[in-house]
């Protein structure tokens, strides 16, 4: 501690912390913990690539008259809901559980990042990483697959933003209610299920009967496929666009609700 | 510091402080003190004394049940961002991602501390210069400890929590942290620690405070502590003199040959009995005499539950078990 190195570095770092100083931070960190974790990049990364050719070939069954959509651009369309399920979701349901086991989140609440930086900073490499995928998922339809281009990109982006936002905050919750990282695959299980058949990520909604479909608008992930396809694709206009604007604003309400009130920040004793 | 203490306001202020768990346990029971600024200030007690239960709601890591808690003069949970710039904090455990290496991890909480020290010059303070390209994982527990208290030290805090400092350290690396404790002292940094390490709080503290169950026993400077317990004098006698002609004036407690005196007048008594020793030719053996310290007043107290802990105490003492 001499005196020199005191001055010096005093005059490097004299400002306070900024916000989006902070939220680097932890991004960056978290980055480098995801390159590491091989199992977590793998499964963000491939996963939903797989999906997607898994969803093409069962969807070659399927009558997709009614929906307006072939069997690839429900498979592709599906895939960005696969991404941010498996990308978003899963993943980062098992960065939150992870770091709070190992007293990572009860450490950074020792200094200045407010609890919402934590959530954010932790979530900002996983929710980059699903945009980037979810963006070439898109540019390769166009390119390779012959699919218009998107026919209203604002819904889209809002679409594919509300849903980062809803899957970042449901992956908080679901870590709550998860005491290790290897029950995570348990814990996230339900909703994943539920969306993979519910919410349209492999069976547009338009294909299934009418009862269950409308049903199946109130699941959590509904919303945001709709705006995602209607971007996209084209199709669902004016009310229907409205009713799942909502639908997702009011799931991301509801998530965000649930992890200032349930979420922990330390292991149970 | 004292002047200081008398003008300004403390540093760290807890009044009535409770913290009950969800459960129902009463951690915390209504404890009060104060620390004034550039005051080294330790908590001692058992395990599961609330040492740690305290220094988290001084750190505004929870809210209190009740009582107040004054940091900096607000309180750490409500002005947790108001307070937390002037403040570091060494948690009793890691908290560390284990597969960052030591550098990455204190470039990742820099990026969260206003004016922190450049990465080497934190790690330097500590001795982990050599190490900060080494995962975490593969740090030994004295080298993590150390980690952890680069990281507190990290914005040059005004005030420092410190829990368990020391615990799994070898003696070196103990005197080196106590070193750079006092170093920070010397420099105006209020220092708040919990320890069992009784010796630490000894040679560190300017007060201290003796925790138990949820409540400060004890209170006052190393001195004041010890200075309210009697001084002790155990020896066997020889097998065949009843502790019976000890002289009366000596109020001696034996259990088959092992004889124990607790007297506020160490020098006459001791003398007295080894006249008596000599006169009567008895042969004392294992004689020990000792002034009271922190470890008999700490013994004293952590003996009122009748439970039996282990506590630690540095040097050739050795570990003392409690019953």
């Amino acid at each position: 501690m001499s005196a020199e190195s005191t001055a010096a570095s005093g005059a490097a770092g004299v400002g306070t912390t900024t916000f989006s100083g902070r939220l680097g931070a932890l991004g960056r960190a978290e980055f480098t913990l995801l390159v590491r974790n091989r199992t977590a990049l793998f499964a963000a990364l491939f996963i939903p690539v797989a999906m997607i050719a898994a969803i093409k070939s069962s969807l070659g069954q399927i009558d997709l008259d009614r929906t307006g959509m072939n069997a690839v651009e429900a498979a592709l369309s599906g895939g960005i809901g696969m991404v941010l399920i498996m990308a978003v979701y899963a993943n980062l349901a098992s960065a939150y559980t992870a770091r709070r086991e190992e007293l990572v989140l009860k450490r950074l609440r020792t200094i200045e990042a407010s609890d919402r930086e934590i959530l954010a900073g932790t979530a900002l490499p996983a929710v980059a990483l699903a945009f980037v995928q979810s963006a070439v998922v898109i540019a390769a339809g166009i390119a390779f697959l012959g699919i218009r281009a998107p026919r209203q990109p604002v819904v889209l982006v809002g679409g594919l933003l509300a849903g980062l936002v809803l899957l970042t905050a449901l992956a908080a919750v679901t870590s709550a209610f998860t005491r290790t990282v290897e029950s995570v695959q348990l814990t996230t299980m339900p909703l994943f299920m539920i969306s993979i058949v519910g919410s349209g990520l492999f069976v547009p909604l338009e294909a299934l009967p009418e009862r269950i479909a409308s049903l199946c608008e109130l699941l959590p992930m509904t919303g945001v496929m709709t705006l995602i396809r209607a971007g996209w694709l084209g199709g669902a206009e004016g009310y229907d666009l409205m009713g799942a604007a909502l639908s997702a604003l009011v799931w991301t309400a509801l998530a965000v609700f649930a992890v200032e009130r349930w979420f922990r920040w330390e292991p149970r004793r | 510091m004292n002047e200081s203490s008398l003008i300004e306001p403390p540093v760290i202020d807890v009044d009535a402080l409770r913290r009950t768990y969800a459960g129902g346990f009463t951690a915390v029971n209504g404890i009060s003190f104060s620390v004034a600024r550039g005051e080294v200030f330790a908590l001692l007690g058992t395990n599961g004394a609330g040492k740690t239960s305290t220094v988290e709601l001084l750190e505004g890591l929870a809210r209190p049940s009740g009582g107040t808690v004054r940091v900096l003069g607000s309180d750490p949970y409500s002005r947790r961002a108001a307070v937390r710039p002037r403040m570091g904090v060494m948690l009793q455990e890691g908290g560390f991602p284990s597969d960052l290496t030591v550098a990455e991890t204190v470039r990742m909480c820099a990026g969260c501390t206003s004016g922190a020290r450049p990465t080497d010059e934190a790690l330097e303070l500590v001795g982990l210069g050599k190490r900060s390209g080494v995962r975490v994982k593969q740090l030994s527990g004295g080298e993590k400890r150390r980690l952890d208290l680069a990281l507190a030290l990290l914005g040059r805090p005004e005030v420092l929590f410190l829990d368990e400092p020391t615990t799994g350290l070898d003696a070196e690396g103990r005197h080196d942290t106590w070193e750079l404790i006092r170093l920070l002292r010397d420099d105006g940094t209020t220092v708040l620690l919990t320890t069992h390490y009784l010796e630490e709080a000894e040679t560190l503290a300017d007060r201290l405070a003796i925790m138990h169950q949820g409540r400060i026993e004890v209170t006052g400077t190393p001195a004041e502590v010890t200075a309210a317990r009697p001084a002790r004098i155990r020896f066997l006698l020889p097998a065949g003199v009843p502790a019976a002609r000890l002289p009366l004036s000596l109020r001696a407690a034996a259990e088959g040959r092992r004889v124990e005196i607790r007297t506020r007048r160490l020098q006459r008594d001791l003398g007295e009995l080894l006249r008596w020793a000599q006169e009567s030719d008895v042969e004392l053996e294992a004689l020990d005499a000792r002034s009271a310290s922190l470890e008999e007043a700490f013994l004293e107290i952590a003996a009122r539950s009748g439970s039996a802990e282990a506590v630690e105490t540095t040097g050739t003492a050795g570990t003392v078990e409690v019953r």
